[in-house]
């Protein structure tokens, strides 16, 4: 039976997400503004190991840094290595993807066996993998987490080609004279770019968390470059005497990332209602 | 005259949204005598399927019973508590379904599908559930029962499907059995012979069928009296004969020439078959007056501005229209 | 069934084949960068002395085919090479290091099954209730969480704090040990566990063969029992299967935070002793593990769903 249209769904997570998301890209970008010291040359032994209070909102590390400062920081390089890492796999995964479903025959296995074979590697192994080569820093970090979880775009783009061309309209695209870009960026790109926005979405909070996982190894950003996987590195050892050190650095992540999530969720329900994007 | 073994008395069934409340049913009654086959034909969101399973207690949210009354065997069950629907679902009132290919569980053996209902109902263990549900695959005349009861349903064709859930229906022997286009997904040649299982094994047991379909006439074929959901309201109801021999509503007439005719009435001459412009109305939509005016060939003034009250015609037949003549 | 089995250990090897592939290009085309990239640390160059060994030992000079095939070889006759730190074979270092990563693993994954499970399929049933609402903001929650920093709250909580359990190590062996590292590696597959239950519990409830059970006149507990769990379950379990990949990579971090003497822990060990070999031994153990799984996942499968049993 034909139902009235109802509302939609996933309101308030949209709002929430958008919000978190909103403040944490706005720390980052307005972090000298709003930073009380600089993150990293600013230590001073006499104020070590500060408890949080009304100096220091935060509190101070084992060198006397405003921890509160350093986690402002912190959100440029996360948010750097969301938002580079997220472009990098939809560029591959678009790439690849597309010209897979397009032009099918030995490219379309040679992808689908790579598709197959990330998924076979756990993601954070494979990352480790990397930046044991390449060695810590944040470039080594981008191209770890932005060439190994392409996978979900790459994954989409081919089956929406596959659609478009069993429905006829890649052929008549053809027929009529587009190009093979030209057809691949005007027909089947805007059919997936919903989907598209709501992985990268969640894969930035992803990226995120590996980040924080690598640096928290030694293997990402280290210190004393304010990181907060790097940070939460350094506070482990102090955990009995300054457990405040951990708290906070953990609580921006969970913000940061819980934005993203529930960011994600609420574009799905608008973007991509079918829902081709469920995480498994 | 006994009294009948189902009485619909102005039900109706509301759509609840964020928004709004919507009637998606109103102003619907009918009786349905014991052992007799009555139809109830429309075409596909008129509601003639959640008529059917509000009489099952079965309406989830959105849909909900907003008023009117459900009588079995004189007993009101509008108000049922779920315990007291649960006893007369399967036991006294069964309901097959469109879909044999979705309305069976994948995961779970024919046999046992059917054995459940003896285990319900009358307290069987289990493995004599299982002897009797062999019989009553037999009965629906599946080919070597005793291999079936352990096929699962993928393995079953369409029509294997709707017999067992035939069984299923007619299991704990009910009064009343609802067939929601029990044959509409199946093959032509198929349909035929569930319609004729059905009808023998009801005959046998005395058991009263409601047949809800859009084809009027599988349902006329079938069925004593017939009536014609518009929209969420019964347009037209009469015997069966009477409805082909003398339609009365706009819309029957309009069911009937878009049927394919054979015999006779074809040899009038080479007719084209006719169809009915226009799609059935949005619930948030109906029209004022008369809610099939925008589609109907007769329609006059008073049709868009008042809404028909039911004329009785004979043998309790009534019909809703301005121009029913 | 027999043949199902035989198929899907067909596909395994190919794919096993690309890893190995994979993990030579990576460790063994490329080390002379490995070596290099970690010179960053601060700890110097490596020894020029080392560096030759290490060339020797891996056959650095020999044709690229040639050293693909008695890596592969090596690898089959279940011979990882040495490491470069402790001179042993690599697998009997890594042989020590299965069974509490194993330990861990299985812990972790059994309490997210145990309460994601349980908490989805209570939020379906009950959906839009307190209940729902409270469980699915605990999911979405499990799932921003840093699973180190958790686990860190824990020890801090927990040990350091309560003194209820001990703060890392392995202990024994026994339980005690083995409670929060199995809670902060779990929370994630748990949230997510929680969130898909739900979305599977609350497909199937709409389908259309739970109708035909309520029309049955079933209650709604049977209709649960007896239609609905195994019908979940065959989503479940995917899920649980692919949960095993994230989960392993989290499990060497968490490892690492525990002080727990697994894979995991090793692995990071040996990324900043620069002890290839041991690095590689590793990376293919877990990856081999996860593909194992994900058999056994697809085993499971054709167990529960008889659809799959006689599919072509």
């Amino acid at each position: 039976m034909r139902m009235p249209r109802l509302r939609l769904k996933g309101g308030t997570s949209l709002w929430i997400g958008g919000t978190l998301v909103a403040v944490a890209i706005a720390v980052a970008v307005a972090a000298p503004l709003i930073a009380r010291t600089d993150p990293v040359m600013d230590a001073n032994l006499m104020n070590a190991e500060i408890p949080p209070g009304l100096e220091f909102p935060f509190g101070t590390d084992a060198q006397g840094r405003d921890i509160y400062s350093r986690i402002v920081y912190g959100a440029r390089i996360s948010l750097t290595v969301g938002i580079v890492s997220q472009i990098l796999n939809s560029l591959i995964g678009v790439t690849l993807g597309l010209t897979a479903g397009y032009w099918g025959g030995w490219w379309d296995d040679v992808v689908t066996g790579l598709t197959n074979l990330m998924l076979a590697i756990p993601s954070l192994i494979f990352a480790l993998a990397i930046m044991a080569i390449l060695g810590p820093g944040l470039s080594s970090l981008l191209a770890a987490l932005g060439l190994t979880a392409w996978s979900y775009s790459c994954r989409i783009a081919r089956a929406q080609v596959l659609s478009l061309k069993s429905q006829g309209y890649i052929q008549a695209a053809r027929i009529l004279g587009y190009g093979d870009l030209r057809i691949m960026f005007t027909q089947v790109l805007p059919n997936i770019l919903g989907p598209l926005i709501v992985i990268a979405t969640l894969g930035m909070g992803g990226a995120i968390l590996s980040e924080a996982a690598l640096s928290f190894l030694g293997l990402g950003i280290r210190p004393p470059f304010p990181s907060w996987g790097s940070m939460l590195s350094e506070a482990r050892d102090q955990i009995t005497t300054a457990p405040w050190l951990s708290v906070f650095p953990g609580l921006a992540i969970f913000f940061t990332v819980l934005g993203l999530n529930l960011l994600g969720d609420g574009l799905r329900d608008i973007l991509d209602p079918q829902s081709t994007t469920r995480r498994t | 005259m006994t009294a009948p073994l189902l009485r619909i008395e102005d039900l109706r069934i509301a759509l609840r949204t964020e928004s709004a409340t919507y009637n998606a049913v109103e102003n619907v009654s009918f009786e349905i005598g014991r052992g007799e086959a009555f139809g109830l034909v429309g075409e596909s969101g008129c509601g003639k399927s959640i008529t059917a399973l509000s009489v099952m207690g079965l309406l989830r949210r959105p849909l909900a019973l907003a008023g009117g009354k459900i009588v079995l065997d004189g007993e009101e069950i509008q108000d049922a508590s779920p315990a007291e629907w649960r006893r007369l679902r399967g036991k006294r009132v069964a309901m097959i379904f469109q879909e044999p290919m979705t309305a069976l569980n994948p995961l779970s053996p024919v046999g046992r599908q059917i054995a459940e209902m003896f285990v319900l109902h009358q307290g069987a263990g289990w493995s004599e559930a299982m002897d009797r549900a062999e019989d009553a695959l037999r009965q629906v005349q599946v080919p070597s029962p005793e291999r079936r009861i352990k096929d699962f349903p993928h393995q079953l064709s369409g029509g294997m499907r709707q017999r067992v859930m035939i069984a299923i229906a007619l299991a704990c022997g009910p009064e009343l059995l609802i067939a929601d286009e029990p044959t509409t997904a199946l093959d032509v040649t198929v349909q035929a012979e569930i319609i004729d299982l059905m009808r023998e094994l009801c005959a046998a047991k005395g058991t009263a069928i409601l047949m809800i379909s859009h084809d009027l006439g599988l349902v006329a074929n079938m069925c004593r009296r017939v009536a014609v959901m518009y929209a969420g309201r019964i347009v037209e109801q009469q015997d069966a004969d009477a409805i082909f021999a003398s339609p009365r509503h706009p819309y029957t007439r309009g069911l009937i020439n878009s049927l394919p005719r054979l015999g006779a009435r074809a040899r009038q001459g080479r007719q084209r078959l006719q169809e009915i412009s226009g799609v059935v109305p949005s619930i948030a939509g109906y029209p004022a007056g008369c809610r099939f005016n925008p589609r109907c060939v007769a329609v006059t003034d008073i049709c868009r501005e008042v809404s028909p009250e039911a004329t009785p015609l004979p043998a309790d037949g009534l019909v809703r229209c301005h121009h029913h003549g | 069934m027999l043949l199902v089995l035989g198929r899907r250990l067909a596909n395994v090897i190919p794919t096993l084949l690309a890893v190995v592939a994979l993990v030579f290009l990576l460790f063994s085309v490329l080390p002379g960068s490995f070596i290099s990239g970690m010179n960053e640390d601060g700890r110097g160059a490596i020894d020029p002395a080392v560096m030759e060994r290490m060339r020797k030992e891996m056959g650095l000079d020999d044709p690229l085919p040639e050293r693909f095939a008695k890596y592969v070889i090596s690898i089959a006759q279940g011979d990882l090479g040495r490491s470069f730190r402790t001179r042993e074979p690599v697998t009997r270092l890594i042989g020590v290091r299965v069974w509490p990563s194993l330990k861990l693993v299985f812990a972790a994954m059994s309490f997210a099954i145990l309460v994601g499970v349980t908490l989805g399929f209570v939020a379906a049933l009950r959906p839009g209730s307190l209940v729902d609402t409270i469980s699915m903001v605990f999911a979405i929650s499990g799932l921003s969480l840093s699973q180190f920093w958790f686990g860190l709250m824990l020890m801090y909580l927990f040990a350091l704090q309560l003194q209820w359990l001990p703060s890392f190590g392995y202990g024994d062996g026994g339980i005690r040990h083995l409670i929060l590292p199995a809670i902060a590696l779990g929370v994630g597959p748990m949230a997510l566990l929680a969130r898909t239950t739900r979305a599977a519990v609350l497909d199937v409830l709409n389908a259309d063969f739970v109708r035909t059970a309520r029309s049955k006149g079933m209650s709604e507990r049977r209709v649960v029992s007896w239609h609905v769990l195994r019908n979940a379950l065959v989503l479940v379990v995917t899920i649980v299967g692919l949960q095993f990949g994230s989960l392993m990579g989290a499990a060497v971090v968490v490892e690492k935070l525990f002080a727990w003497p697994g894979v995991g822990s090793l692995l990071v060990d040996s990324v900043f002793q620069r002890d290839m070999p041991a690095v590689q031994g590793c990376i293919l153990m877990i990856v081999l593990f996860f593909l194992a799984i994900n058999t056994l996942v697809d085993i499971a499968y054709v167990a529960i769903d008889p659809r799959i049993r006689y599919r072509r």
